[in-house]
C-alpha cells in the first residue's frame, strides 16, 4: 500500500457567507501526481489555499505526514516541506528573476547551488533573464519563475495551480515536461488544471471538483475514459 | 552665490530631516498601504526623550560628553521603536482585515494620543534643548559657513541612508520585505513571516525617525508637543514626492523639499515656503501622479 503524504479529511472553508469547499476528502500519496479537475469557480484554488496556509478552514483537517496544516500559519507551512506556485504565476514583478528564485529559498539557510543549477538547467530562459525584472517576463517565461521559486524551498509536496493558463500551447509542453522531470527527482505533486487532458495525461490519479465538492475519483486512465469526464472536461460529445 | 551656496546647506540640513521622517512614513506604506499619522508624534515624542536620557546621564556626571551623546542617541531609538512596536500592536494589527477607513481613524487617534500625551507629561510650553550638547565649533569654507552640528547632521542621515539602502536592497531581509510590499500572501508562501517584517518595518522607520526627533532638538533648539504635525507633514509631503512607498523616492523628496523651501526662504521669504510647498506638491502630482520615483500603480495588478 502507497505511502501518504497528504490527508484531506471533509474539509469546509467559507469566504465570510459564502461556502467555497463543501466537505472534500482526497489524498495524496508520496511520489504521485495528482489532479484536481474542475471548472471556473469549483474550488480547486480555495483548496490550494486552504492547504498552504493562506486560508484557514471552517472545519476539517489537512494531515501531511501526520502534523494538521490546518492549524499551522501559512509561513511555518513552507518550512514543512510544501510550497505552493499560486494561480497567476504571481512572481514579484519589480524584483528581478534571480531575486524571485532566490526568495524562494527564504526558509533555507542559504541558497543551495545544486537546486539552483537544476532550475536553470530545467528552465535555460530564466538563467539568460535573471538580471531582468520579473514583470517583464513573458506569461510562459513567469510561470516558469514562479515554479522555479517554488521549488527552491526544496518542497516534498508541490501545489501547482493552472500552471498552463494563459500560455502559448509550446510552452504548456515545455513546462509539463518539466513537471514531470520534477514529479521524478522524488516530489509529489498537485496539480490543478483546467486543460484536463494534458493534466490526466502526466498525473497518477485525479478528482474532479463541481461546485466545492469531490464528484469523481479514479486514477488517470479512468478519468480520461470517464464519460461524464469526457463530456464536461475533454470536450467530447456523447 | 554666497546666498545660494548657504542656502544650499540649510536645505540638505532640513531636508536630512525630512527624509528620514519621511522613510518612516514610506516603508509602512510600502508594505501596509497605511499612513502611520502618529509617525510624526513619535519623532516629536523621541526629542523629549531624547532631552529627558541626556539631563538625566549629564546629572550622573559618569560618562564623558561623546558617549552621552552616542547614548542618547542609541536609548531614544530602543523607547522609539519600543513605542512604534506598541503602536503597531494596539492600534493597527487588530484592523489589519478592517476596511481601511478604520485604520485612518486609528492612525489618527494614535497619532492624538502620543501629542496629547507629550502635552501633559512635559506641557504645552516650548521646551529648549541645551546648547552645549555638541562641540560649538564651525568651519567657514568659500564664504560658507557650517557647524558642527550641520555637519553632523549631513554626515549621519548620510550614512543612514546608505546603510538603510544596502539592507533593503542587498540583504535577505531587505529583499522579504520588498517581496512583503509587493504581495503579502505570496510573501507567506514564500516562509517570509510577513507580521515579522511588519514590525521590522516599524522599528526601522522609529529609529531614523528618533533620529530625525533629536536633530531638531540640536539644532532648531525649541521643541514642543505639537511639533509632529509640523515636521510630519513636511516629511508626509516628502514621501508623497518622491512616491510614497518608494524608498530612493523618499530619500530624493526629502532633500529636494529640503532645498527648495531652503532656496524659498532665502531668495522670496521664509513665511512663504509653505505656501510653496503646496504649489510643488501639486505641480509634481499634475505631471506624475505617482510621485519622482512611484511606479505606475497600474502595473500591480
Ligand atoms: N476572496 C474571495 N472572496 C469571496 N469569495 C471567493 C474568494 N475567492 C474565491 N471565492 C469564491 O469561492 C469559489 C471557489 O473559488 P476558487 O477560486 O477556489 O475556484 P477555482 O476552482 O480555482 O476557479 P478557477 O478555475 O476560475 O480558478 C468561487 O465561487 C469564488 O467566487
Ligand atoms: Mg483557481
Amino acid at each position: 500500500m502507497a505511502e501518504k503524504l497528504l490527508e484531506v479529511k471533509d474539509l469546509f472553508v467559507n469566504y465570510g457567507s459564502i461556502q467555497a469547499i463543501k466537505g472534500i476528502d482526497f489524498e495524496v500519496n508520496k511520489g504521485e501526481i495528482v489532479s484536481i479537475l474542475g471548472a471556473n469557480g469549483a474550488g480547486k484554488s480555495t483548496t490550494l489555499r486552504t492547504i498552504s496556509g493562506l486560508i484557514k478552514p471552517k472545519a476539517g483537517q489537512i494531515l501531511y505526514k501526520d502534523v494538521d496544516l490546518a492549524k499551522m500559519p501559512a509561513h511555518k507551512i513552507v518550512r514543512e516541506g510544501v510550497s505552493h506556485s499560486p494561480e497567476g504565476r504571481q512572481v514579484f514583478g519589480t524584483l528581478t528573476v534571480e531575486e524571485n528564485i532566490r526568495i524562494g529559498a527564504f526558509v533555507k539557510p542559504s541558497v543551495d547551488k545544486d537546486t539552483l543549477d537544476w532550475i536553470y538547467n530545467l528552465f535555460p530562459r530564466l538563467l539568460e533573464r535573471r538580471k531582468q525584472l520579473a514583470g517583464t517576463l513573458s506569461g510562459g517565461e513567469q510561470q516558469m519563475l514562479a515554479i522555479s521559486r517554488a521549488l527552491m524551498a526544496k518542497p516534498q509536496l508541490l501545489l501547482l495551480d493552472e500552471p498552463s493558463l494563459g500560455i502559448a500551447p509550446i510552452l504548456v509542453k515545455m513546462i509539463f515536461t518539466a513537471i514531470k522531470e520534477i514529479s521524478k527527482t522524488g516530489v509529489t505533486v498537485l496539480l490543478v488544471e483546467q486543460n484536463a487532458k494534458a493534466a490526466l495525461k502526466l498525473a497518477d490519479r485525479g478528482y474532479v471538483l463541481d461546485v466545492g465538492k469531490v464528484t469523481i475519483a479514479g486514477s488517470a486512465t479512468d478519468l480520461l475514459n470517464d464519460p461524464k469526464v469526457q463530456e464536461a472536461y475533454l470536450g467530447k460529445k456523447k | 552665490m554666497d546666498i545660494f551656496l548657504q542656502q544650499v546647506v540649510n536645505g540638505l540640513i532640513i531636508g536630512s530631516i525630512y527624509a528620514l521622517v519621511a522613510l518612516g512614513y514610506t516603508m509602512v506604506y510600502g508594505v501596509m498601504k497605511l499612513i502611520n499619522f502618529a509617525h510624526g508624534d513619535l519623532v516629536a515624542l523621541s526629542a523629549y526623550i531624547g532631552l529627558m536620557f541626556y539631563t538625566q546621564l549629564i546629572g550622573l556626571g559618569v560618562l564623558p560628553q561623546p558617549l552621552v551623546v552616542v547614548s542618547v542617541f542609541v536609548l531614544t531609538a530602543i523607547v522609539a521603536a519600543a513605542v512604534a512596536l506598541l503602536v503597531e500592536r494596539v492600534a493597527y494589527r487588530p484592523l489589519r482585515n478592517a476596511p481601511r477607513l478604520s485604520a485612518v481613524v486609528s492612525a489618527l487617534g494614535a497619532s492624538m494620543m502620543i501629542q496629547n500625551g507629550i502635552m501633559l507629561i512635559w506641557g504645552p510650553n516650548i521646551t529648549i534643548f541645551p546648547s552645549d550638547i555638541l562641540p560649538a565649533v564651525s568651519w567657514t569654507i568659500y564664504g560658507i559657513t557650517i557647524t558642527f552640528v550641520q555637519a553632523a547632521m549631513i554626515i549621519i542621515t548620510l550614512v543612514l541612508m546608505i546603510s538603510l539602502t544596502l539592507f533593503i536592497n542587498y540583504t535577505k531581509m531587505g529583499t522579504a520585505i520588498r517581496a512583503s510590499a509587493i504581495n503579502q500572501d505570496v510573501a507567506k508562501l514564500m516562509g517570509i513571516n510577513v507580521n515579522m517584517i511588519i514590525m521590522i518595518i516599524f522599528i526601522v522607520g522609529a529609529v531614523l525617525g528618533s533620529v530625525g526627533g533629536l536633530f531638531i532638538g540640536m539644532y532648531y533648539r525649541g521643541i514642543s508637543f505639537n511639533l509632529g504635525w509640523v515636521y510630519g507633514l513636511n516629511a508626509f509631503i516628502a514621501a508623497i514626492l518622491g512616491g510614497i512607498g518608494n524608498i530612493p523616492g523618499s530619500m530624493v523628496g526629502g532633500y529636494m523639499l529640503g532645498l527648495f523651501t531652503a532656496l524659498i526662504a532665502g531668495y522670496v521669504s521664509s513665511s512663504w515656503a509653505e505656501a510653496f510647498t503646496f504649489i510643488l506638491l501639486i505641480l509634481i502630482l499634475i505631471v506624475r501622479p505617482t510621485g519622482i520615483l512611484g511606479e505606475r500603480v497600474a502595473e500591480k495588478v
